[in-house]
């Protein structure tokens, strides 16, 4: 395995809670990564399984509670502010909703140099000329640099986005929902794009999406969120052909397959309940929802256990298998 | 529920030569041109196409919701042999919701926030039937229930923001099928929803489909959606049907090339990553200065020169397929 470019430990964070009533909401808990050079790791999960918050501590946008994130093995958390403003260049994130990550009130040109500009660095005709080079590099025209934001069409948008991602010459790109609002004929166009990026210039990802689909097709290993935590991480192939924790199983058996021979609804898999049910502190927090559950599941909760190459799973059933066939 | 009196598969919703434009006569856009359609008894019929394909203003027209500057400029929508393009907006008012049920993508914005769940179904309910209030709210708690609202008698009382986006949805649907219309239209019913969520309303929805006997316009982007929920398939791009069959030829034998593309384009979950992802090159035209011809031309990977002048015709290959490209009328070499 390549050296880590990227390392994620014990990362926690809890919105809300101190001094309310309110118990408050563990968004991210106990989560450990790991970024490989070249390497594109997937992250799904359902809506408010923390996968947002979690990139978002990666960044550094937001504070964590406890853990750190080492970029190539500098600690981004406890860095001096100018040490994270070099290290910020390093990890860029490209947003869902690329018109309104823009400035409208910048042009294409001015957007992409932006981050240039507030690191201090080239002048104002070298940020100009990088910005026209990125243009051509993620398929738009360096004259577009004139244009502004609403001249362009959504998959153009990204485009812009994206290029601005790459103006500080990052390592690593975390892409949020990056594709989610775009149409599948431009989505595609998209993904293409992210992956020549990536052949070209080494780059690593962090790909955030909630369609298994897109994950599974460019993603080197998947990690599935279920309420803060990572339930199960491993080789895409692996983790999308045998899934070992039945969250996993669930969200792969809901998604209905463009093939009316082999899925029509009455197969589509349903689980009960949705992620808003409360688990019980100190237990699994998919019990309540999971269909072979057991003993164990509402007392304790399962550890990521190692299964086989890379591949870890938290769930009691792999520890003993018998449970899930008598279900 | 309802007492099936009538055949499957008779023809309940007509549609002819829809069109809706927007704009003027001089300068504007025809989103919808000249559709045509119908839907069956008991049967689902996907809508499907890109962003701006006319899928949901097509929906809106048939159901007379088309605001100025857009208007219906041609065709007939036909319910039961009666044109509802030419009643007036008090005469549709009794066929929304009553005869026609309408459910949207996002249920937040199609719920008030102001009125409690309960109150909402009822004014449904009341609209349209002769009953006291509290019958309609007696009814209110048993449509509840059976979409699958749990504790449905206290939930009645509760107001949309307590509901989560999936019980919203189901929310909608009691509202929709109310008063036990014959068609629901479905405008991207799951789009916002998670995926674990989206099955259970697509199940709800397929089965409150077959119970009614109803006949259900599904309009979604999602070709899996599409996969698993219809009966026969409609293919829109710019305004236009591009292609109609059954759902098995759509997937398994599709004619259009823009059908194809599409198909080629997903990255489903069950691909292998060193099939390359094949992204239909350029955008969709700008309808408000559409290209002479095709459509699809301008992306179109087999286009001929002949694409380019004349207008292809959405003409039937066989009884359960229709294909809207010259080339692939002309032969097998391109179908």
């Amino acid at each position: 395995m390549a050296e880590a470019l990227l390392e994620v430990g014990g990362l926690m964070k809890r919105f809300g809670g101190r001094g309310s009533r309110r118990a408050g909401v563990q968004a991210v808990a106990e989560v450990d990564l790991t970024l490989a050079r070249g390497e594109t790791l997937g992250l799904v999960g359902e809506s408010g399984c923390g996968k947002s918050t979690l990139s978002r501590l990666i960044l550094s946008l937001i504070e964590s509670d406890q853990g750190h994130v080492r970029i190539a093995g500098a600690d981004f958390l406890t860095a001096t502010k100018r040490q994270k403003r070099l290290m910020r260049r390093r990890i860029q994130i490209v947003f869902q909703d690329a018109l309104s990550s823009l400035n409208p009130r910048m042009t294409a040109g001015v957007n992409i140099a932006e981050p240039m500009r507030l690191q201090g660095l080239g002048s104002t005709a070298e940020r100009r000329a990088e910005a026209r080079r990125l243009l051509e590099l993620v398929g738009l025209q360096a004259d577009d640099e004139h244009r502004y934001p609403h001249e362009f069409s959504g998959g153009q948008c990204q485009r812009i986005a994206i290029a601005r991602a790459l103006v500080l010459r990052p390592e690593i790109i975390v892409f949020d929902e990056a594709v989610s609002s775009l149409d599948v004929s431009i989505r595609a166009q998209i993904l293409r794009l992210i992956l020549d990026l990536q052949q070209r210039l080494g780059l690593s990802y962090i790909f955030i999406s909630h369609d298994l689909g897109v994950v599974k097709r460019i993603c080197d290993r998947i990690a599935v969120m279920y309420l803060g935590r990572i339930v199960e991480i491993g080789p895409a192939d692996a983790v999308c052909r045998t899934p070992r924790h039945p969250y996993t199983e669930a969200l792969l058996r809901a998604i209905p397959i463009a093939d009316p021979r082999r899925m029509r609804v009455e197969n589509l898999g349903l689980i009960e309940g949705d992620s808003v049910i409360a688990a019980k502190p100190g237990a699994c927090a998919f019990e309540p929802r999971c269909p072979h559950r057991f003993a164990p599941c509402g007392v304790s909760r399962p550890q990521l256990v190692e299964l086989g190459t890379g591949h870890r799973a938290a769930c009691f059933l792999n520890d003993s298998p018998e449970q899930k066939r008598g279900s | 529920m309802n007492v099936v009196s009538h055949k499957a598969g008779e023809i309940t919703l007509q549609v002819r030569g829809l069109t809706t434009r927007f704009g003027t006569p001089a300068r504007g856009a025809t989103v919808v041109d000249g559709v045509d359609l119908a839907l069956r008894r008991g049967r689902t019929t996907a809508l499907v196409g890109e962003s701006g394909s006319g899928k949901s203003a097509t929906a809106l027209s048939i159901m007379g919701l088309i605001e100025p500057p857009g208007r219906i400029i041609a065709g007939e929508v036909l319910l039961d042999g009666e044109d509802l393009l030419k009643l007036d907006e008090r005469e549709m008012t009794k066929v929304r919701g009553r005869r026609i049920g309408m459910i949207f993508q996002d249920p937040l914005t199609s719920l008030n926030p102001a009125l409690s769940i309960g109150q909402q179904i009822a004014e449904t309910i009341l609209a349209h039937q002769d009953v006291s209030e509290a019958e309609a709210k007696q009814r209110a708690v048993e449509l509840l229930t059976h979409v699958g609202v749990i504790d449905a008698a206290r939930r009645v009382n509760d107001y949309p923001h307590h509901f989560s986006g999936g019980m919203r949805q189901r929310v909608l649907i009691a509202t929709a099928i109310s008063c036990q219309p014959q068609i629901i239209i479905a405008d991207e019913p799951t789009t916002a929803l998670d995926v674990t969520v989206q099955a259970k309303i697509l199940r709800l929805l397929h089965d409150l489909q077959q119970e009614m006997h109803a006949s259900l316009l599904l309009i979604t982007h999602d070709l899996g959606v599409v996969a698993s929920m219809a009966d026969e398939v409609l293919v829109m791009y710019a305004g236009r049907i591009v292609e109609r069959a059954d759902v098995d030829s759509l997937f398994h034998r599709p004619r259009h090339p823009y059908t194809k593309a599409l198909l080629a384009c997903m990255a489903g979950i069950e691909d292998d990553r060193s099939r390359p992802l094949e992204p239909i090159e350029g955008t969709a035209p700008d309808l408000t200065d559409p290209p002479p011809g095709c459509r699809f031309a301008p992306r179109c990977p087999v286009a001929e020169d002949r694409c380019r002048k004349q207008d292809p015709r959405l003409l039937a290959a066989s009884d359960s397929h229709a294909v809207a490209c010259l080339l692939a009328q002309a032969g097998p070499a391109h179908g």
